[in-house]
């Protein structure tokens, strides 16, 4: 865990001072709009980002590019002090290609808002299924952390269960352990309760309050939940029109907000109940 | 008058015929199984794929009977009327089937290939273990369509001169001139397999309709 005496613009620390995730100038446009619009900003081992701001402000865009899903436009992205988004060429650097992506992405685990569990397979199966194919884990070896991990987020009976037999909030934990049985150093989190019904939320952030106690793992969350958000995170960042417009430690940016678009943002979503 | 005699004398070649028939159909239809799967995926890259549609629309645009003659006429002399018929059928069909496949797997959300790419799944992984199983088992009921109709439609090959039910039909009811008999039970025959094949697609439907 990063020092927790951590306040304003000062980033907690990682192993070795080394920044894990690095964003140097990272332009994304879609067409003729642009939704990240040089973009700078680095994540440290271990710590836990929050990103807030209003729909269609790069949030998502952010994590999808982490999750190679999307591609950077311009600027670069780096990853453990190494390109991500590009690989070394000559003496330059070009478009990372689909097998150097690969094998780099492992490390990365992502979280959907519509979950994404895979129908035509059991709980079981789609917890293994990476591990297995992707990282050559044994299968008894998968079972036993699928079990683990199933525990962890409290459907340990449910193993044979098929995701349409489970609910939202169910299908969302089994998400989060599908995610985390590829070990990941980096677990990208995306708006993971936004298509729960309401008495379904809680259960999942607990899981994910418990995950982020029980590991190190570098934590990305895209969020409406401020109290979560305020509970996990080492800092938060809030973004307006593809850019940072405030960041700082979750206790300053909930109670004492600078920037007027981060007031006018945090009474908004107060105000519709989350 | 029918005559029973007639149809007593002609059942053996008639069956033999129908025989020839299934044997077409069930090599065709499984050729244009695997072959339109194949199209379907392959469609999808870029340049290749754009060619592959091109011959495809091609196919699908001209009768199967000109096919079956003029790739029998175009074939060596010493591949017999059968495979080159069944080999006509199949590639035909693989036009259709391959549209069937197409729609099957641009029904399967973009969250589940997005989710195979976050857990690093390779492009044979995600096609095999993810993609496909859920776009085959939602055309299974369109797949099973064509199986009638491709069944429906082997009389064509009678064309090039494949003994299957037409042809058999053909010559014994010239030889005994009892065309009608002959006819009759062609009908017959095709009913005999095409009902309980309808009836078995629609409870294939049924089963898997519901996911």
């Amino acid at each position: 865990m990063p020092p927790s005496d951590t306040h304003d613009n000062d980033r907690p620390q990682g192993v070795g001072g080394e920044d894990l995730i690095v964003f140097d100038q990272v332009v994304k446009r879609f067409g003729d709009l642009t939704v990240l619009d040089h973009l700078d900003f680095s994540v440290s081992p271990g710590e836990r980002v929050t990103l807030i701001g209003p729909s269609g402000s790069g949030k998502t865009t952010i994590l999808r590019l982490v999750m190679t899903l999307e591609k950077v436009t311009e600027g670069m992205i780096w990853i453990g002090g190494k390109p991500f988004s590009h690989m070394p060429r000559g003496s330059g650097f070009t478009p990372a290609s689909e097998s150097y992506l690969r094998s780099r992405r492992k490390s990365i685990g992502m979280v959907f808002q519509q979950f994404n569990l895979f129908p035509n397979m059991s709980v079981r199966k789609n917890i293994i299924e990476a591990p297995v194919n992707v990282l050559g884990t044994p299968k008894e070896e998968a079972n036993a952390h699928a079990e683990e991990l199933l525990d962890l987020v409290g459907l340990g009976d449910k193993i044979d269960a098929h995701p349409t037999q489970l609910s939202g909030g169910q299908q969302q934990r089994v998400a989060i352990a599908r995610a985390l049985a590829m070990r990941p150093e980096i677990l990208l989190l995306d708006e993971v309760t936004s298509a729960l019904d309401p008495e379904l939320v809680a259960g999942v952030l607990d899981v994910l309050r418990e995950v982020a106690e029980t590991t190190d793992i570098t934590m990305l969350c895209v969020t409406h939940e401020m109290s979560f958000a305020r509970d996990v995170s080492h800092r938060v960042l809030m973004f307006d029109k593809g850019r940072i417009a405030e960041e700082g430690h979750p206790d300053q940016m909930f109670n004492d907000p600078r920037h007027e678009r981060t007031q006018a943002f945090l009474k908004s979503v107060l105000e519709n109940g989350n | 008058m029918w005559d029973f005699q007639f149809t007593y004398e002609a059942m053996p070649d008639l069956l033999s015929g129908i025989l020839t028939t299934i044997q077409l159909t069930l090599i065709g239809y499984s050729i244009a199984l695997v072959l339109g799967l194949l199209v379907a995926v392959v469609r999808r890259t870029p340049i290749i794929g754009g060619i592959v549609h091109f011959v495809m629309e091609f196919i699908r645009t001209t009768p199967l009977i000109i096919q079956v003659v003029f790739v029998f006429l175009m074939t060596p002399a010493d591949i017999s009327a059968f495979t080159v018929g069944v080999v006509v059928l199949g590639v035909h069909y693989a036009a259709y089937t391959a549209e069937v496949y197409r729609s099957g797997i641009e029904g399967v959300a973009k969250g589940q290939w997005e989710a195979a790419r976050a857990l690093s799944l390779s492009t044979g992984r995600t096609w095999g273990a993810i993609v496909l199983p859920q776009a085959i088992r939602k055309v299974i009921p369109a797949l099973g369509n064509y199986l009638i109709s491709m069944f429906k439609d082997t009389p064509l090959l009678f064309a090039i001169g494949v003994t299957e039910l037409l042809t058999q039909a053909q010559r014994v009811g010239s030889e005994s001139f009892r065309v009608v008999e002959a006819y009759t039970l062609v009908g017959f025959l095709f009913l005999a397999v095409s009902v309980p094949s309808a009836i078995i697609i629609r409870r294939l439907e049924k089963r898997y309709a519901a996911v």
